[in-house]
């Protein structure tokens, strides 16, 4: 729906460039964000795609877990996605890439080590935005039932009958 | 069947809450023959409802009216607004609680004589002691099924315990064991026996633990006596120009104002609405509220000396399998000062789902110091640390008029400061706690933090002397003689082991003298 806009002063190709030096394989266009390998794909409403993109980065730098995938952040994030929470999310990244660009990157997605953004973060950790992201992904990310077989947690028992019969206590290596 | 009784009614006791205190005395009361008419801010849920899901449980169940925190501890920090974490519903925290029910220790009852001047410290003896006690605690465990009295096997331990144990054994501890626990540890034909599903802090769909919503309650409606009315909001304690209290006013189901008359009127509503109650039903005679001529309303509040120790390690544990709360230590729980600190501590397995650890191991981190941490879940063991914390006059719950709940009443603000003894016990037991899973190879250790208050204690203490205290040794004001206080309240001092069961006792016994002095006509 949104034509794609590239703020900052940036290309496309750079934008394009920093997503695939970053990894996360975003593809940004036509305002669809889509994974490298289609695992998930979203149509962004109303904020920027290089918003909700840099946005997803930041949800994984807060909570980097390598073996959940980016959809999960997706989810968690989506949420802001609204035209009510839009503007304050547009100048909660626009801050952040101010910050990044303190520290001499061209924007928070221009960069190549996780080190790096978690620097540029530490420098806004007790700002209401950063705050805000953070609080929110405890449970927007932790929350998602999907999520849980990653950490091995298996959620509710009852309806299998407890854990009775199912090695509630079958520690074998002590 | 439950009986409805008349809002004109002045011959009802009013009890306000439903939880170990309230549901219990009620419970109590209508089995002598005692019209009760119980008034519950919560709604009514039973096993059938509980969901084993942590944060819509807690969406369900949990107690979210406004209230607002001050002083040095984190939870004022990190939960703002959440300074307990305790139940709004029939039952109320009991539908919660782990099940952990140990009686005091002897001189624990009397800790100012046994720790002497502890500075800063508002210490004071309980006006009674374990051996008045003991009968009525023989009948609490009876009445909780509780595992290792009356015969009752323990619970069999599972994967957290026996990780916990097997660290206990290795340093030397001797008291360890699955605890004594308000869970089925047999078949009594009534409640289930522990299926070892978890989520016993969301309720217990099998009924295996004990809560007053599905045991007391429906026990008490059987009787005819008891009516309890769920989503009735008490706003105001009401009385007559002798002093007297004459009824209560609350706020119904449709949020329309009833006022209920009573004989006597027994508060149980947890320690913060306890007094934030009394404080609200202040009236020209009583300015600074009811029962409050000590000014010791709302202060001395307690919350135990808490923390959590969590331990990573290089295999599976699968620690939310089985009971939360799956065994204990009870090494530490001695007044023994060249340790450093006055009381002592429990040391009890706990394990939280994957979304409240996400929540409560160390809330507000972020970054991969954490999230490594949350990638070993699967090999995580915990425990909680429960210790005596020291009474402060200036630990309390006060009215906050800046802010207001769904009715335009004043909230409860809980202003709390660690007591330099807390602090050092505290310290000591995350060293024990960290020495336990290391003695198994721990490949990590976490020593988290307290999460929003469980156990709240003292805000209505129990004195001899009315100038001490709010409520005398049957829980009865020391200056209103038909208005009681019926929960953890009225607590003198915290002790270390967990509260409930000297809840219940506490409530059964003054069950027992309130219909006694009924009968007598002296009430
Ligand atoms: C997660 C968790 C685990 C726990 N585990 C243990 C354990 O293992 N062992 C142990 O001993 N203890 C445990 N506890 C503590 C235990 O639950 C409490 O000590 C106990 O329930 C307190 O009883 P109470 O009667 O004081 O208050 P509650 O049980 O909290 O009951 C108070 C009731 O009053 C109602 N109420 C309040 N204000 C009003 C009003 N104005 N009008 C009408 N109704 C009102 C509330 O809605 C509530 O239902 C645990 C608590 C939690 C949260
Ligand atoms: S583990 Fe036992 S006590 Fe706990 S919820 Fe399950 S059945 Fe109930």
């Amino acid at each position: 729906m949104n034509t794609p806009k590239t703020p900052r002063g940036m290309t496309r190709r750079q934008l394009l460039s920093n997503a695939a030096i970053l990894g996360t394989g975003f593809a940004v266009g036509g305002g669809f964000i889509a994974a490298a390998d289609a695992a998930w794909a979203r149509e962004v409403q109303a904020l920027q795609p290089q918003t909700f993109a840099t946005l997803v980065q930041m949800a994984r730098d807060i909570y980097p877990h390598d073996k959940v995938g980016d959809e999960f952040y997706v989810l968690a994030v989506s949420g802001y996605d609204t035209p009510e929470a839009a503007p304050a999310i547009e100048a909660g990244i626009a801050a952040l890439d101010a910050a990044a660009r303190g520290k001499g990157f061209g924007s928070y997605l221009d960069t190549g080590w996780e080190r790096d953004r978690v620097d540029i973060l530490r420098g806004i950790e007790d700002s209401a935005f950063f705050q805000q992201i953070r609080g929110g992904l405890v449970t927007g990310l932790y929350n998602q039932k999907a999520v849980w077989p990653i950490f091995g947690y298996e959620g509710a028992s009852y309806e299998q009958g407890g854990y009775i019969d199912r090695g509630f206590n079958d520690i074998n290596w002590l | 069947m439950a009986a409805p009784f008349d809002l004109t009614d002045d011959s009802v006791v009013v009890i306000i809450g439903t939880g170990a205190g309230g549901g219990v005395l009620a419970n109590e009361l209508a089995q002598k023959g005692v019209s009760v008419v119980a008034l519950e801010a919560g709604g009514r849920y039973l096993p059938e409802d509980y969901v084993n899901d942590e944060w819509e449980s807690f969406g369900q169940l949990a107690w979210t009216d406004p209230r607002t925190t001050s002083g040095d501890w984190r939870v004022a920090k990190d939960f703002s607004g959440l300074p307990a974490w305790i139940v709004k519903a029939v039952g109320g925290t009991t539908t919660h609680w782990a099940g952990a029910s140990l009686r005091f220790q002897d001189y624990e009852w009397k800790a100012k004589t046994t720790y002497g001047d502890v500075q800063g410290a508002n210490l004071l003896d309980w006006p009674i002691d374990g051996a008045e006690m003991a009968p009525w605690y023989d009948l609490a465990e009876k009445k909780l099924g509780v595992t290792r009295t009356n015969g009752w096997p323990g619970l069999p331990g599972n994967n957290n315990y026996k990780v916990f144990e097997a660290g206990a054994k290795a340093l030397g501890y001797e008291e360890v064991h699955t605890g004594r626990m308000a869970i089925m540890s047999h078949d009594d034909g009534d409640r289930t026996p522990c299926q070892q599903t978890g989520f016993c802090f969301q309720g217990c769909k099998w009924g295996a633990k004990w809560s007053s919503a599905y045991t007391d309650i429906p026990a008490g409606e059987a009787t005819g006596n008891l009516e309890v009315r769920e989503r009735a909001h008490v706003a105001r304690i009401l009385h007559d120009d002798t002093g007297k209290v004459t009824g209560v006013e609350y706020y119904d189901a449709d949020g329309n104002l009833q006022m209920q008359k009573a004989r006597i009127v027994c508060v149980a509503g947890n320690s913060f609405e306890s007094p934030r109650l009394l404080l609200n039903s202040a009236s020209e005679m009583f300015p600074d509220g009811l029962a409050n001529s000590s000014g010791q309303v709302g202060r001395n509040y307690m919350r135990h000396m808490t923390g959590s120790v969590y331990a990573t390690f290089d295999k599976p544990v699968r620690m939310w399998r089985g009971t939360t709360m799956a065994g204990i230590i009870q090494d530490e729980a001695r007044h023994d000062p060249s340790r450093g600190f006055v009381g002592g501590y429990e040391l009890e397995t706990l394990s939280l789902g994957l979304p409240f650890m996400a929540a409560f191991l160390d809330p507000g981190a972020w970054g991969r110091e954490f999230t490594t941490a949350l990638d070993s879940y699967e090999n995580m063991a915990g425990m909680w640390i429960v210790g005596e914390d020291m009474p402060q006059e200036t630990n309390r719950v006060t009215l906050n008029m800046d802010v207001t709940d769904q009715y335009g009443l004043p909230v409860a603000n809980v202003h709390f400061d660690d007591h330099p003894n807390d602090i050092a016990m505290r310290n000591h037991a995350y060293a024990r706690g960290i020495a336990v899973y290391e003695a198994v190879g721990a490949t990590r250790v976490f020593p988290t933090p307290p999460y929003p208050s469980t156990h709240n204690l003292g805000t209505n203490r129990m004195s001899e002397n009315p100038r001490d205290g709010v409520v005398n040794r049957w829980g009865q004001t020391h200056d209103i003689a038909n208005l009681f206080v019926s929960d953890g309240s009225q607590f003198t001092t915290g002790a270390a082991e967990n509260p409930t069961l000297t809840i219940v006792a506490l409530a059964i016994r003054q069950a027992d003298h309130i219909a006694g002095e009924m009968s007598r006509g002296a009430l």
